[in-house]
C-alpha cells in the first residue's frame, strides 16, 4: 500500500481561513440581518396576541396597509413598463442622448430619498411650480395617493431598467434583426422573442421594486404629510406608533412590513428555482452559441 | 433575382464604412464579399438586407429600388454569424417562425409539412424537437439558414457564416451550401474574411478593402490576374521584393528577373512561395538561408535577400540542402505593380 499523500492545499484553502471567512459571514449575518428580524418578531407579541391583533385590526393601520398596497399597485406597473421601455430604447437603438439617459436613470439610486420627496414638494407645493395651477384645478398630488406613487416611482424608477440592460446589452440585437428579417413586427418581435428571453431578469427587477416601493420611507414620509389614517403609508405609521411610544403597536406593523419583505424574497427564489431549470440552459445555449465550435 | 448596387455608401459617425460601391450580382449566382476586417462588407450585406440604411445611392431588386424598403417587406433571407435563434424555441419553432408571423396565412398543417421538408433539406430530420442549445455548431447553422428559407426570399444573405465553426465542419458545411445553392438556385450573397472559402464557394469574388471594390471576377480571374499588389497579398501567402524598371525589363537589385515591363520606375514583385525556384548551383538573386522548416511534402525556407528581404519559398527535397556553392532563387509567374499603386 502506498501511503495517500495529503494534496497541496488550493489557494485560500487553508482550514484556518476557512472557518474565520465561514465564521465571520455567519457572525455578521446573524447580528445585522437575522437579530432584527427576531426582534421585530417578538417585540411584536410581546403584550401578547390580543395586542397585536388590537394593532393590526385598528383603523389607522389598516389604513395605512391599504395605502402601502395601493401604491405598490400602482406604481411597480408604471415603473416596469417604463424600465422595459428604457432598457429597450437604450440596448436596441442609437440615438442622440443614449449615454445621459443611462445615466438619468441611475439617479434615483445616487440621490437621498429625502432630496426626492423634497424637489416634488418644490414642484407641485402650494408654493410650488405646478402649486397654483393644481389647486385652481383641484387636483390633490401633494398630502395624497398621488404624491405618495410619485415619490414611490421616483425612487424605484431605476429598479426594472438596471436588471435588464446589461442582459439586453449582453444578448445584443442579433435575435431581434433575426425575427424583423423573418417579417415579424415590432410588437410581435418584442413579444415572441426579447420578452421571453429576458422575463427572469424582469421578474427579479419587478420584485425588488415592488419590495422597495413598500418599504419607502424617506421620500414618501415628505410628500405624503403624514397625517395619520389618511396617508400614511406603513413604514410611516410605524414611525407614528414609535414615536407615541407604542413600541409593540410599531413592532406589530412592523412585522407585516417585514412579512410583506420576506413573502417578496421568497417569491422572488422560488421564481429563480422556476427558472432554474431552463435559465442555465438558456445561458449555456447563448453562450455555445457564441462559441458555436463544436462541429 | 438580380441585385444592383449604384454608388452606395454608408458612414458611421465620422468613420465613412463604405465608398460609393457598385456592383450587380446576376440571379441565381453565389457571390462572395471577401476582405478584411474594416473593408464594409458586412456594412454593403446589411444595406442589402435592409438591416442598414444606405446614407447614399441606390440598391435595386430587379426593377424595383429597393433602398427604403424596410428589412421586413424586403423578401431576404438572412443568416447571422452567431445563427441568432431564438433560444426559447425548439429548432421547429425556430424554421417555423417566419411562416407564423407572415403577413400571408399559412395553416398549421401547411406549416409544419414545410418545417419538415426543410429539416429535410438540411439533413437535421428528427432533431425539430430540439432546443439550438442541445444541438452542435454546426447544426445550429443548418437550421439558421433553413429558417431564413422558410420564408421564400427573393435574396439570401449569409454573414460570415462558417466564421464560428472548426475547420472541418467549415469544409464539410461549405460544400454542402453549394448543393443547396445550386438545388434551389436562390440568388445568394454572402461575406466571408477567409480567401479559400471565397475561391472554393463563389461563382463571383468581390474583394472589399477601405470600403472600395478593389477587384471583382470568377475565382480564376481573379486568382490568375490578380489587379493590385493588395489582392495578390490578400488572397494568399506571397514573396515582395522592392525592384525597379528599366530598360524594358525589371531588376530587383543587381540582378535581372527576366520579366519584361513596359513602364520604367520603381516597382514590386510579388510571387507566390511555390513559384520561387531554388537555384542550387547559385546565380538568380542571392539569398542568405537562415532555417529549413520540416514539412510533410518538403522543405521550407527562410532567408533574407542582400537588400534584406524576407523570402520564404518551399522546395520538394526532403534534406537540407549543401550550402556550400552559395544559393539563389529565381523567380516565375511573378506579378509587377508599380510602386504605390
Amino acid at each position: 500500500m502506498t501511503p495517500t499523500r495529503r494534496k497541496p492545499p488550493r489557494v485560500g484553502d487553508g482550514p484556518i481561513i476557512r472557518r474565520v471567512l465561514i465564521g465571520t459571514t455567519l457572525f455578521f449575518g446573524a447580528i445585522l440581518v437575522l437579530a432584527p428580524l427576531i426582534v421585530i418578531a417578538v417585540e411584536a407579541f410581546s403584550q401578547g396576541l390580543k395586542a397585536y391583533g388590537a394593532t393590526i385590526a385598528h383603523p389607522d393601520t389598516r389604513h395605512a396597509i391599504f395605502m402601502t398596497v395601493a401604491t405598490a399597485l400602482i406604481a411597480v406597473p408604471i415603473n416596469t413598463a417604463f424600465g422595459l421601455a428604457a432598457a429597450w430604447a437604450i440596448t436596441k437603438f442609437d440615438f442622440w442622448g443614449r449615454r445621459a439617459l443611462l445615466v438619468v436613470i441611475e439617479i434615483p439610486f445616487s440621490i437621498s430619498p429625502i432630496v426626492a420627496g423634497v424637489a416634488y414638494l418644490f414642484v407641485y407645493g402650494l408654493q410650488g411650480l405646478f402649486g397654483p395651477m393644481l389647486e385652481a384645478a383641484d387636483i390633490k398630488i401633494l398630502f395624497a395617493l398621488p404624491g405618495i406613487v410619485l415619490a414611490s416611482m421616483f425612487v424605484t424608477a431605476p429598479f426594472v431598467a438596471r436588471e435588464l440592460i446589461p442582459l439586453m446589452q449582453a444578448q445584443g440585437r442579433d435575435l431581434e434583426e433575426a425575427a424583423t428579417s423573418l417579417g415579424a413586427s415590432g410588437w410581435r418581435t418584442f413579444f415572441s422573442v426579447t420578452l421571453p428571453n429576458v422575463k427572469w431578469a424582469l421578474l427579479y427587477g419587478v420584485v425588488l421594486c415592488n419590495a422597495r416601493v413598500m418599504g419607502e420611507f424617506g421620500a414618501v414620509s415628505v410628500v405624503s404629510g403624514n397625517i395619520r389614517g389618511q396617508t400614511n403609508t406603513l413604514p410611516l405609521h410605524i414611525e407614528l406608533l414609535y414615536h407615541d411610544y407604542q413600541a409593540a403597536g410599531a413592532f406589530a406593523a412592523a412585522s407585516i412590513l417585514a412579512t410583506l419583505a420576506v413573502v417578496t424574497i421568497i417569491a422572488k427564489v422560488a421564481l429563480e428555482r422556476r427558472g432554474a431549470g431552463r435559465r442555465p440552459a438558456f445561458a449555456a445555449a447563448a453562450k455555445e452559441q457564441n462559441a458555436g465550435t463544436r462541429p | 433575382m438580380k441585385i444592383r448596387l449604384d454608388q452606395v455608401v454608408k458612414t458611421f459617425d465620422t468613420f465613412r464604412a463604405v465608398h460609393g460601391v457598385s456592383l450587380e450580382i446576376e440571379s441565381g449566382q453565389l457571390v462572395a464579399l471577401l476582405g478584411p476586417s474594416g473593408s464594409g462588407k458586412t456594412t454593403i450585406l446589411r444595406m442589402v438586407a435592409g438591416l442598414e440604411y444606405a446614407d447614399g445611392g441606390h440598391i435595386y431588386f430587379g426593377d424595383q429600388d429597393a433602398t427604403d424598403i424596410p428589412v421586413r417587406d424586403r423578401g431576404v433571407g438572412f443568416v447571422f454569424q452567431h445563427y441568432a435563434l431564438f433560444p426559447h424555441m425548439t429548432v421547429a419553432e425556430n424554421i417555423a417562425f417566419g411562416m407564423k408571423v407572415s403577413k400571408t396565412r399559412r395553416s398549421k398543417t401547411e406549416i409544419a409539412t414545410r418545417v419538415l421538408e426543410l429539416l429535410r433539406l438540411v439533413r437535421l430530420e428528427g432533431l425539430g424537437d430540439r432546443f439550438p442549445g442541445q444541438i452542435s455548431g454546426g447544426q445550429r447553422q443548418r437550421v439558421a439558414l433553413a429558417r431564413a428559407l422558410a420564408v421564400d426570399p427573393k435574396v439570401l444573405l449569409l454573414d460570415e457564416p462558417f466564421g464560428a465553426l472548426d475547420a472541418n465542419v467549415r469544409r464539410d458545411l461549405r460544400r454542402w451550401l453549394r448543393e443547396i445553392h445550386d438545388e434551389l438556385g436562390i440568388t445568394t450573397l454572402f461575406v466571408t474574411h477567409d480567401q479559400e472559402e471565397a475561391l472554393d464557394l463563389a461563382d463571383q469574388v468581390v474583394i472589399l478593402n477601405e470600403g472600395k471594390i478593389v477587384q471583382e471576377g470568377t475565382p480564376a480571374d481573379v486568382c490568375r490576374h490578380p489587379g493590385s499588389a493588395f489582392v495578390m497579398q490578400f488572397l494568399g501567402d506571397v514573396n515582395k521584393f522592392p525592384g525597379v524598371a528599366r530598360d524594358g525589363f525589371v531588376f530587383v537589385g543587381e540582378t535581372a528577373t527576366g520579366i519584361a515591363s513596359t513602364e520604367d520606375g520603381p516597382v514590386d514583385v510579388l510571387v507566390r512561395p511555390r513559384d520561387v525556384v531554388w537555384q542550387k548551383n547559385g546565380g538568380g538573386i542571392p539569398v542568405d538561408i537562415e532555417r529549413f522548416l520540416h514539412r510533410p511534402d518538403g522543405l521550407s525556407v527562410v532567408g533574407t535577400t542582400k537588400d534584406g528581404v524576407r523570402v520564404e519559398f518551399e522546395i520538394p527535397e526532403k534534406a537540407e540542402p549543401d550550402l556550400s556553392r552559395g544559393a539563389g532563387i529565381s523567380l516565375r509567374n511573378a506579378q509587377v505593380f508599380r510602386r504605390g499603386v
